[in-house]
């Protein structure tokens, strides 16, 4: 793992799902709900379209912290997330971090995922270890 | 209040998951981690893991099962329709290979009512075959116009 300080950027991740991501990630992950599935079952009830799965959006910012610690799954401890605004298919999503702090080879990153104008994932905090 | 706090301190029996190679490499795709480690036996033993690794946001895949019952609880008592998935924790502990067998319980933190919402506050936690603990996870969902 590359020396992190506060303040640093990890770098940035940005994938543009496409549309039939949603239908991958029910497989990968069970979980069918309709509401990301099926665009006409989501605006009968009230939604713009389909939508992403909140916990596919935390695999990125996973993702993100994982790859800005070397990329070894064992590195990272620790992950906490508020989901806010909706996200969508056929847009891209972007997943950013800056290190909060470094303690005991403990280090701490904020991170955010937006798409476009929208936060889909705020007051995320990650922490990732060199102790693996 | 209106909201029904019958199920703080409930849990519920353990889930068991037979953690699969093929599962783990189709969720690493999904959320595309192109790491060997992940679909290959021997990149990922030479990494020095038993099998195949998961990513460790599998962990709502074998975790899944543990949750269902918990959320379709009569005494939990969530209305669905007007239910988001307000936050997420997780804390890691040993990593999840393919041939591990993990069992999760579930229980019940909290259920409290602020600004008009209900805010229900469950807990996994998740060990393997040696005991050892793969994950606690710490799940809000949020209901609105309780």
């Amino acid at each position: 793992m590359s020396e992190m300080n506060p303040g640093d950027s990890i770098p940035e991740l940005a994938v543009t799902p496409d549309r039939y991501l949603p239908n991958r990630y029910a497989g990968a992950s069970g979980d069918f709900n309709p509401i990301h599935i099926d665009p006409e079952f989501a605006r009968q009830v009230g939604l713009p379209g389909a939508i992403l799965h909140g916990l596919y959006v935390m695999g990125l910012v996973s993702k993100a912290v994982t790859d800005a610690a070397g990329g070894d799954p064992r590195s990272l401890k620790g992950l906490s997330v508020q989901f806010r605004g909706m996200s969508f298919p056929e847009q891209e999503i972007v997943v950013t971090g800056e290190v909060a702090s470094v303690e005991d080879g403990v280090t701490e990153i904020d991170v955010i995922a937006t798409q476009g104008e929208s936060q889909v994932i705020r007051n995320a905090s990650a922490r990732v270890s060199r102790d693996l | 209040m209106a909201l029904s706090t019958e199920a703080v301190g409930k849990s519920w029996p353990s889930v068991s998951y037979e953690v699969g190679k093929e599962k783990i490499g189709e969720y690493a795709r999904v959320l595309g981690f192109e790491s060997p480690i992940h679909f290959d036996t021997e990149a990922a033993r030479a990494e020095g893991f038993r099998d195949v690794v998961a990513p460790p946001m599998f962990c709502v895949v074998y975790s899944a099962g543990a949750m269902g019952p918990v959320i379709f609880d009569p005494e939990v008592a969530m209305n669905f329709a007007t239910m988001v998935h307000g936050s997420q924790e997780f804390e890691w502990g040993v990593p999840v290979c393919s041939g591990d067998v993990i069992s999760t319980t579930s229980s019940c933190l909290s259920i409290e009512e602020r600004d008009g919402k209900g805010f229900y506050v469950f807990e996994t936690v998740s060990v393997n075959q040696d005991g050892d603990q793969a994950v606690r996870g710490v799940w809000t969902n949020i209901v609105r116009g309780v």
